[in-house]
């Protein structure tokens, strides 16, 4: 298993096993994780599962492909670290994973 | 007012389980009127994934949404279904015992003796960019469509987006407007290269601004927008002074006028029997993503099995002398004649 942790924009945070495999986001819906809507059900058609991807495994998350560049547009408050959650799949090198929910989504 | 369409259903919502539900009352002889907000047919399938692959359609190891919308059309083309595109209703008011009089957001007025919602998350609305008190200049400074294309002109007009519709606002509105912005997260577009080109041909000649950064927050008093404030990825905030701002941020599903139908709700679902899929006034049906009971499934293959049960309960409010007698298109001739073929 793969641990995955979840900061609130208020500064909670909730640590959560995932499963390789599957995608950052379906874990989060999964466990209810709050701050991650998921509107169209992980078909990178919104932009409601966004996150902040912690500096220290920005290198190991990768940057978003260009059609989830093209979806972020539609995000609210969009930085340089931001990914849509569902097209982060869960990898055995994810482990420790740290990603923030923003203020809110779209 | 115009002239009432008379129809016998109204079907709201050109989705899969609109598009199908028109087959299975064609069975029955009965012709149906469908509204969508969307421009174009398919719904979900057709805005949201098209490119996507459907994996549980029953028979179908895969489809994608747009190869299902183009299935379902072809398979009702012998039903002629009648299309009113780029429209949301708006107001139902019962005239009859079962019969409604529609109105369009477009002043469409349609006389039907039964309404299928097939509405699947509600409207496709323009979504609202997260900038605090944005509202307060809606309809007023800040502007989801354009209408009338003189109401910006001599005005200072900012863009906001990427997409093919800012792009192409840009470049119709730029010959009218005092002074038009485009203003846009990052210096890659989403819309047609050709639209992209002309954008930097204008902006290269000085013609219009373009600036990379999103909007923070709005100045104005009374909903009458002063200045937009905006924040780039790397360097200092700035301000923009315009009279008018047009985001362009895609489409978002919301309940919309569905709420104002007089219809029971359940969480924003519209709760229905499970013989007839009929909500709590008869005459009205709701299937597809939109009809909640227990049990209930958002899939595709539920919203098509809804549709066939609607449309034997509805044959009975449109042809309540007739006897409904059960065929399948596999044996009956006239099933096969409705088809076209034989």
């Amino acid at each position: 298993m793969v641990k995955i942790t979840f900061i609130e924009s208020t500064g909670k945070s909730r640590t959560i096993e995932a499963e390789p495999g599957s995608t950052v986001m379906e874990t989060a819906i999964k466990h209810g994780v709050p701050g991650i809507e998921a509107e169209c059900g992980g078909a990178c058609a919104c932009a409601t599962c966004h996150v902040y991807v912690d500096e220290a495994w920005r290198g190991k998350v990768g940057p978003p492909s260009p059609m989830e560049e093209d979806m972020l547009d539609f995000g609210y408050d969009v930085r340089e670290n931001s990914r849509l959650s569902c097209q982060i799949k869960v990898t055995e090198a994810l482990d420790g994973l740290v990603v923030a929910t923003p203020e809110r989504q779209a | 007012m115009p002239d009432p369409i008379q129809t016998d259903v109204l079907i709201i919502g050109a989705g899969p389980c609109g598009l199908f539900a028109v087959f299975e009352l064609g069975l029955l002889d009965i012709r149906a009127h469908l509204v969508d907000i969307l421009d174009k047919v398919g719904g979900q399938c057709a805005e949201l994934y098209p490119e996507k692959p459907i994996y549980d359609i029953p028979a179908l190891p895969v489809v994608s949404g747009q190869g299902l919308t183009d299935a379902l059309m072809k398979q009702i083309e012998p039903f002629k279904p009648i299309f009113h595109l780029g429209e949301m209703v708006e107001a139902i008011e019962r005239i009859g015992d079962p019969a409604f009089r529609v109105t369009t957001d477009q002043g469409k007025v349609f006389e039907t003796k039964v309404i299928v919602v097939a509405a699947g998350g509600g409207s496709f609305q323009p979504k609202r960019p997260p900038v605090p008190g944005i509202e307060a200049y809606e309809g007023t400074s800040v502007f989801y469509a354009v209408r009338k294309m003189e109401q910006f002109r001599d005005k200072r007009l900012l863009i906001v987006g990427g997409g093919d519709s800012a792009l192409d606002w840009t470049l119709n509105l730029a010959p009218i407007a005092r002074r038009l912005t485009l203003m846009h997260r990052r210096d890659q577009f989403r819309a047609a290269p050709d639209s992209v080109n002309k954008m930097r041909a204008l902006a290269a000649a000085g013609a219009i601004d373009f600036k990379l950064g999103q909007v923070t927050s709005l100045e104005g008093d009374a909903g009458v927008l002063r200045a937009v404030n905006a924040k780039p990825d790397k360097g200092d905030p700035y301000r923009v002074e315009c009279d008018a701002m047009l985001p362009f941020f895609g489409l978002t599903m919301k309940l919309g006028p569905v709420a104002n139908w007089g219809l029971n709700l359940a969480e924003d679902l519209i709760p229905v029997d499970t013989e007839a899929f009929e909500t709590n006034e008869p005459g009205i049906f709701a299937i597809g993503d939109i009809g909640t009971y227990p049990g209930k499934l958002k899939l595709i293959l539920c919203g098509f099995h809804e549709a066939a049960l609607m449309a034997q309960k509805a044959y009975h409010y449109i042809f309540p002398d007739k006897r409904l007698v059960f065929q399948y298109t596999t044996s009956s001739t006239s099933l096969q004649r409705k088809l076209g073929v034989i």
